[in-house]
């Protein structure tokens, strides 16, 4: 059956990709104006498996990096993408065959829409992360054992660097430097592969699954937040009202913290949500109630709607959950690259699953 | 500020002004209900002189003047009385990605535009510029649109963080047009380019409508001699000065349905409740929480635009006493289109020649009222019509319920008349004295805001000392407009933090309400 990114799915895409982007990857309603505007400009765009693809077929991961506080002001000039395209066709000497999400979380999870359009290429319904991480190296890609470079960066005006590190640590220190540089955003892809690497190295059917959860929240008869807990399946961390925002755009990043105060039956319970673009961790006093790579989304309690750090207001009535991530994440190596320690912190990780148990 | 004594309450809405005068122990001692004029002017005016004659008012008491209405709401759901807007990104060459006024219903963008552009220039989070400000670009654009306007929006990228784009743009556009309506983003809202684009160019198109409303009242006022302090009530239910409100009229959108809950619950002392307030065209159903409009998390979609103000969580439905009824086919047509003031002319029981909701009311028996018999041939058609705006309204009260339960509804509004004995899911339907003016009410009753955006230097105290030092201001800003020193607290805490300054700073802004203290100053 083929499949379309159109003015029909992309409204139930962006919704979903906002609970999978904890907070960050960009605000999805931004992410959905470009979309439209692009589709309705030229036309919508081939949603394709990997299956469809020959084993040498090259495949373009993308996305934007930096502060989402940036993304909401500064929106896009459109143009990005291709000038990304162009420069990696240069670097390889072969045509790009499909343009698939770095990250399916936030507006991440549209930028190859916009950008695929105005090419005539397919996104693959794919992504290298199942979530939204911060750091560039932070991907299925990099556990897969694929190179990042070289990668390249551009931003509105027509800068563009091409980088080649060492690996995807300096790649992630180098481009965040551009990405200040550059204003605080940035297009970039990394990790260029065929489509025969991404068979076994990929985040599959994330694009579909980021559609199901958001039809799903948009045709909830009732109560979408409990719809939506059930599907996932999530657990709740507590109903409650957003009651202090610390937020600081520096090094690229969002950094900071909001707390979340219980009401009616959690009433009495403060939670701390700790952010780094994403929602980190979930602390309740000293006890962990959830943590990357795990999954914490903050819903709004009426409509399900992911609410981005960047959109976080004191007076909020929000349902925060944790769900869990993609079992890549939770391996050894998983745990190194995106787990609590890499972050800073001064614990192990414990799957939001056992977590909640021992709470009961 | 004068001691309080006399307040007027006022409230302009679609179809009739009503007017209240409360005293300082909130004991109604007059109301007048009278229907609206196409110039606003006469219903006012008419309004105000009903309730200051009123026996038991001095009008030389009067104290103070609380506005609220539901014009600037219906002027956009209408598209009429909007001003023609040039509309200014400056912020290129970013920001292509989403054109100026993209996703606006085609028809308001065409009543409200006189055309759009996207100019070099912007900040970037840091402070820095993007690119210059492209000021011959934004002359050219000026001299191709200008003569049409009668406003001209501006947006710049990241204009909370730095207004200078927006400042050097309003020196082109008054050397380019002169003396026209200038609405600029920063002074509208918080992050957020399009939201904040979107609120800047609604209001740049109501600054006409929100003259037309003050300059009323003020000349009513004046004409009497009377010169109280004067506030309009905002979105979220409080008031603002009124010289304040005639430049942010978007500020002041979410004012009808805010007054009216906070009215119902006023007149029921309830604290928790559903609150349905039937007009003559429109009706809303709303939510009273603790005493308080709930409010939606996130921003509102107004007239089919998004912006980023938060305001009574509300569900609006064309269902009010003026909505005309008739025969389409098989099945009875119910408005949208409402007869509106024109009711006492137009409606059957009036001796008019159109049908409306209120007609199949008294038909029904569930109101006596008119002048006029109706036509026994309208019976079935009444029926039919009330049963579908019975079942609509039902609807719309489930929508906005937060749990199963039967819950008690509070019904208000002139047109509130036509409610049937019990609704399905609604366990009891009060109907409090003088709710017809609920509204009016609501406005009286409001309270004062103080209000506090600068920027703070972060000291050795940290942002929490920082921001409680501006918590503090904010709290003696509502004391010093009138707030009840006691019953002030904090409502709103928005930060930024301004990355470029070489001490560690951060823009704050705080609202502290409260109500108004009836003891005297």
């Amino acid at each position: 059956m083929k499949r379309l990114l159109d003015e029909a799915t992309l409204p139930p895409l962006a919704r979903g990709c906002g609970v999978l982007g904890t907070g960050g990857g960009g605000d999805p309603s931004v992410g959905l104006m470009m979309t439209l505007q692009a589709v309705g400009d030229f036309g919508p765009v081939p949603l394709i498996g990997l299956d469809e693809l020959d084993d040498e077929a090259l495949i373009m991961p993308c996305g934007s990096v930096g502060a989402p506080t940036v993304g909401i002001e500064k929106i896009d000039n459109g143009d990005e993408g291709g000038r990304l395209r162009d420069r990696l066709e240069a670097i390889w000497q072969r045509p790009v065959a499909a343009l698939m999400s770095s990250e399916i979380g936030g507006s991440n999870g549209l930028m190859p829409v916009v950008w695929a359009t105005r090419l005539r290429l397919p996104v693959v319904d794919a992504d290298c992360i199942g979530r939204a991480f911060p750091e560039l190296q932070q991907s299925t890609l990099e556990l897969a054992g694929i190179s990042p470079t070289p990668g390249v960066m551009t931003d509105e005006r027509g800068n563009l660097v091409e980088f080649r590190t060492q690996d995807g640590f300096w790649l992630e220190r180098l481009g965040r430097a551009a990405t200040v540089v550059f204003g605080g955003s940035s297009a970039s892809t990394e990790y260029t592969l065929t489509a025969g690497q991404a068979r076994s190295a990929v985040v599959l059917d994330s694009v579909s699954l980021a559609i199901r959860i958001g039809t799903l929240i948009t045709q909830a008869a009732e109560d979408p937040v409990a719809t939506l807990i059930e599907a996932l399946p999530a657990f709740k961390l507590i109903v409650g009202k957003v009651v202090d925002v610390e937020r600081r755009t520096t090094q690229g990043f969002v950094r900071g913290s909001a707390l979340v105060e219980g009401l009616g039956p959690d009433r009495q319970r403060v939670i701390r949500i700790e952010i780094q673009n994403e929602n980190l961790v979930a602390l309740e006093g000293a006890r962990v109630l959830c943590s990357v790579p795990d999954l914490i989304t903050v819903l709004d309690s009426e409509t399900a709607d992911a609410v981005p750090t960047e959109r976080l207001r004191y007076g909020q009535r929000v349902t925060v959950i944790g769900f869990a991530c993609a079992p890549a994440w939770r391996t050894v190596r998983g745990l190194d690259l995106a787990g609590p320690r890499p972050f800073g912190y001064d614990f192990d990780y414990r799957p939001v699953e056992e977590l909640a148990r021992a709470r009961d | 500020m004068p001691a309080i004594d006399l307040r007027l309450g006022i409230d302009v809405g679609g179809t009739n002004t009503d007017a209240v005068v409360m005293d300082r122990h909130d004991q109604l001692l007059a109301k007048a209900k009278v229907p609206g004029t196409p110039d606003v002017t006469g219903g006012i005016d008419a309004a105000i002189a009903a309730v200051l004659q009123a026996p038991g008012v001095e009008a030389q008491r009067i104290t103070h003047v609380m506005l609220g209405t539901t014009h600037a709401t219906n002027a956009i759901l209408e598209r009429r009385q909007l001003g023609r807007v040039a509309v200014v990104r400056i912020g290129s060459p970013a920001t292509h990605a989403v054109r100026p006024l993209f996703g606006w219903p085609e028809d308001l963008r065409q009543v409200v535009s006189v055309g759009e552009t996207i100019v070099g220039g912007g900040i970037e989070f840091d402070g820095r510029d993007i690119a210059p400000f492209d000021a011959p670009a934004l002359a050219r654009f000026l001299g191709e649109v200008g003569s049409k306007a009668d406003a001209v929006a501006i947006t710049s990228v990241f204009s909370p963080v730095s207004a200078r784009h927006e400042l050097e743009a309003e020196e082109v556009v008054r050397r380019e047009l002169g003396p026209i309506q200038i609405s600029l983003s920063h002074l509208v809202g918080s992050f957020g380019l399009l939201e904040r684009e979107n609120a800047t160019v609604l209001n740049a198109a109501l600054v006409g409508v929100a003259r037309a409303v003050t300059g009323a009242v003020r000349t009513s006022l004046r004409s009497r001699g009377l010169d109280p302090v004067t506030f309009f009530a905002q979105n979220d239910g409080t008031l603002m000065a009124l010289d304040y409100a005639v430049q942010y009229p978007v500020l002041t959108i979410g004012s009808g349905p805010a007054n009216s809950i906070r009215g119902a619950g006023f007149l029921t002392g309830s604290k928790d409740a559903v609150v349905l307030d039937v007009g003559g065209t429109s009706s809303d159903v709303g939510v009273l929480v603790g005493g308080f409009p709930r409010q939606s998390s996130q921003g509102v979609e107004v007239g089919g635009v998004r912006t980023n103000f938060r305001m009574p969580d509300l569900v609006t439905l064309a269902i009010g006493g003026g909505t005309v009824v008739n025969q389409r086919g098989d099945y009875v047509g119910l408005g949208p289109e409402s007869v509106g003031y024109r009711i006492q002319q137009e409606a059957l029981a009036f001796g008019g020649s159109t049908a409306t909701l209120t007609d199949a009311a008294v038909t029904a028996g569930r109101v006596h009222l008119g002048t006029h018999p109706i036509p026994s041939s309208f019976r079935p058609l009444a029926g039919q019509a009330l049963a579908l705006s019975d079942q609509r309204l039902g609807d719309a009260i489930d929508r906005v319920k937060t749990s199963r339960a039967d819950c008690l509804l509070i019904a208000v509004g002139g047109g509130s008349v036509l409610l049937p004995e019990s609704l399905p899911g609604v366990s009891e339907i009060h109907r409090p004295e003088h709710f017809d003016v609920a509204n009016a009410i609501g406005a009286t009753i409001a309270k004062v805001s103080g209000q506090v955006d600068r920027i703070a230097q972060i000291g050795p105290g940290g942002r929490e000392e920082a921001l409680s030092k501006a918590s503090e201001e904010a709290r003696e800003q509502a004391i010093l407009a009138g707030a009840d020193p006691g019953k002030v607290e904090v409502v709103e805490i928005e930060e930024i933090p301004m990355a470029y300054m070489t001490n560690p700073s951060l823009r704050v802004r705080i609202k502290a309400v409260g109500d108004l203290g009836t003891s005297g100053t």
